[in-house]
């Protein structure tokens, strides 16, 4: 985890596969890459067993594009869709148990503090909506009320999608799906107005059809995470496989749901504000000078 | 890092950084009196830990706190309250995946609850030590100590030894990380002892300097990448390993878990060496045997006194570790013997099940007298269940019938 990472050990160059010399000449380590440029550089996540047409698989690529220090980045994961994908990514990904992804990032944020000091070493939780807001929900919740400074990245596809589609707490009400045969009871969980009453310094919903926004909110909440406190991105990525939605319309599927129920939505505390103004040149969020507020 | 060059130096706390072996047993000791509790604090005060997580649960709550003081005092690199025994084990997992040496505490229910981490830890290869000061686990709620717990334990692929005294709980705490760091074995260690009967009683324990403590953790030892599940023989947390239905999948788990369990097995060396042994013996060439762990074994050398007031001559086998188990030791231990008894605190008998699957003639082990639910284990019942075994008649004892 770091340059030293991704280089040839001496002599072993025309030795390596293809693949790994790849990702050495050109890979995105230690340079700065974006999503604009995605097709001229070697991807840190280019294969993947997901299904065809899967949503989450793009929003993580983008995600992962979106890093700031990806040689620096450690990612953590649960059971789910997501972590076939991630696992198989070009950097680090730590497995623990079900739903106790948040419970392995405290400690491993922690830990790194310990070994490292100032060299920031970036922690990403990705897990589904069952591991985040149902079976994780209270390491999820803990790991926020403790300031725990690593980002959370909730891939909500409002269904358990690995085990074969049943109903989670981030399903909508009403829905028909395994374990719900009614359809389901209740409302679907608020966990963004929880992430708020938690304390998260950084607060967005996203959906992976704009992957400039996408790539903006994760570079934000990864350097606000690395000092100011936690950071919380719930995505829209829908399983196109247990909601029946044709391939070649998840995309629009997905522009559908931003209109009705996952608005582009972002929340910055004033700590964080001022924390990427100073530390990374973020215009948008400099204070304005004395004289300028005097006048407004 | 090469440990040569960080000895004799100073850490934080203006400890110095002694060779483990001098430190434990060359240095001079001073007697002190403590609780069990209060052990635990002064162990973890020299053994260099970057980071505890604690979590309240009678009867280790008074040990996890006092492990916050010592992060207070500057002792510990970083120290939290988790949210649940789970949590806090998977917080665990998280430092230890991070690079830092990691202790903690838990009892009964507490281990239960985070039963999913311990084959977690060992298969990731985690050092963590974890502390269970073993207590009832049954419903009704009991708070009262019962080894039952030990049983699940031994099945997880840590390694799990049994302490008898505060003194054995002082000295294992610290060797404990030099075996579980090793990394032939860079396992998990669960290092049990018998709630409050160590954990809230006192005794004089030998402690050694305070201005020594161990080298810290060298995450670079590992046998695996930490930080990343890519572990041998390939990235097993790719999807061809985790889901599909084939035979280098399976192949690939089994021999993943068959070297987990040879890593404890190899600990042996390193654990025999420290321990001065799997076991301890006392007058094996007796036709009786006493063999057990914990405060069990304290009883047994009562009842042996005991019996030895009325010319019965009895020997003892103090079992230390049951991960990795004794067996080449206890086949030795129990050639001579016509009658072992095996006193224990919990109702199924884990221990007696384990000798009887391990030694010749098995008929030879009385599977008791067994004690659970909190129940205190008199010396007295101990004679009783030997006089029994050789068929002599023996008093009745009080409360116990005909």
């Amino acid at each position: 985890m770091s340059l030293d990472y991704v280089k040839f050990s001496p002599g072993f160059e025309s030795f390596m596969p293809k693949e790994y010399r790849d990702m050495v000449e050109h890979g995105p380590f230690g340079k700065k890459t974006t999503v604009s440029q995605m097709g001229s550089f070697k991807e840190i996540l280019e294969e993947h067993p997901m299904c065809a047409g899967c949503a989450m698989t793009l929003f993580i690529r983008l995600a992962i594009v979106a890093f700031p220090n990806p040689e620096d980045t450690i990612t953590v994961g649960t059971a789910g869709c997501g972590r076939l994908a991630i696992s198989q990514a070009a950097i680090p990904f730590v497995y623990g148990n079900y739903g106790d992804q948040n419970g392995v990032a405290s400690g491993l944020s922690r830990g790194l503090r310990i070994r490292f000091g100032d060299q920031h070493k970036d922690v990403v939780v990705m897990a589904g909506d069952g591991g985040t807001a149902d079976i994780g929900f209270q390491q999820v919740l803990h790991s926020w009320f403790r300031k725990e400074r690593f980002t959370t990245i909730m891939l909500d596809n409002e269904v358990y999608g690995n085990t074969g589609g049943q109903e989670s707490g981030m399903t909508t009400k009403g829905a028909v799906l395994k374990m719900a045969p009614l359809g389901k009871k209740f409302e679907k969980m608020d966990m963004v107005a929880m992430a708020k009453i938690a304390g998260c310094a950084y607060i967005a919903t996203v959906v992976p059809n704009n992957p400039r926004r996408v790539e903006s909110c994760i570079k934000k909440a990864v350097l606000i995470a690395r000092e100011v406190g936690p950071t919380y991105i719930q995505a829209y990525t829908s399983c196109n496989i247990e909601y029946a939605i044709p391939t070649d319309q998840v995309m629009a599927d997905a522009k559908t749901v931003e209109d009705d129920r996952y608005k582009f939505a972002e929340y910055v505390s004033e700590d964080a504000k001022a924390y990427l103004a100073k530390q990374y040149g973020y215009k948008e969020f400099a204070q304005k000078p004395a004289a300028a507020i005097t006048n407004a | 890092m090469d440990d040569t060059v960080i000895i004799g130096t100073k850490n934080k706390k203006g400890q110095v950084i002694t060779d483990p072996r001098i430190m434990m047993n060359e240095a001079p000791r001073t007697p002190s009196f403590f609780t069990g509790s209060e052990v635990i604090k002064e162990a973890v005060r020299r053994a260099n830990v970057d980071v505890m997580v604690a979590y309240p649960i009678t009867p280790q709550s008074e040990a996890a706190a006092l492990c916050g003081e010592l992060f207070a005092e500057g002792y510990i690199g970083d120290y939290f309250r988790g949210e649940s025994e789970f949590a806090v084990m998977s917080q665990c997992a998280g430092a230890a995946f991070g690079g830092a040496r990691v202790f903690t505490t838990t009892a009964g229910p507490g281990t239960m609850r985070a039963m999913e981490n311990f084959p977690m830890w060992a298969g990731a290869r985690l050092p963590i030590q974890c502390i269970v000061t073993c207590r009832g686990i049954n419903s009704p709620l009991s708070i009262q100590p019962d080894t039952i717990e030990i049983a699940y334990l031994m099945n997880t692929g840590m390694l799990v030894w049994h302490a008898e005294t505060a003194q054995d709980f002082y000295d294992w705490i610290i060797k404990g990380y030099m075996v579980s760091e090793e990394p032939d074995v860079h396992l998990p260690l669960a290092l049990c002892c018998d709630g409050f009967f160590v954990t809230h009683t006192k005794d004089v324990v030998d402690l050694t300097p305070v201005d020594m403590c161990l080298p810290p953790y060298d995450p670079y030892r590992s046998p695996v990448p930490c930080m990343d599940m890519e572990c041998p023989p390939v990235r097993m947390m790719r999807d061809p390993f985790v889901m599909k239905s084939n035979y280098i999948s399976y192949a690939t788990h089994a021999s993943w878990q068959q070297e987990v369990w040879a890593a404890a097995e190899r600990s042996r060396k390193h654990t025999i060496s420290w321990l001065d042994g799997l076991i301890e013996t006392e007058d094996v060439g007796a036709d009786i045997l006493i063999v057990s762990s914990g405060t069990a074994v304290s009883q047994g050398r009562e009842a042996i006194r005991l019996l030895a007031d009325e010319g019965i001559r009895a020997g003892l086998v103090k079992i230390k570790t049951l991960r990795p188990w004794p067996e080449e030791e206890l086949l030795e231990a129990t050639k001579h013997a016509s009658h072992i008894i095996v006193p224990e605190f919990n109702v199924i008998g884990w221990m007696a099940k384990e000798i009887k699957a391990t030694i010749p003639h098995s008929e030879r082990v009385v599977a008791g007298p067994r004690v659970c639910g909190g129940m205190t284990l008199p010396p007295e019942v101990i004679v009783e269940e030997v006089k029994k075994a050789i068929g002599m008649r023996s008093g009745v004892l009080a409360g116990r019938g005909g």
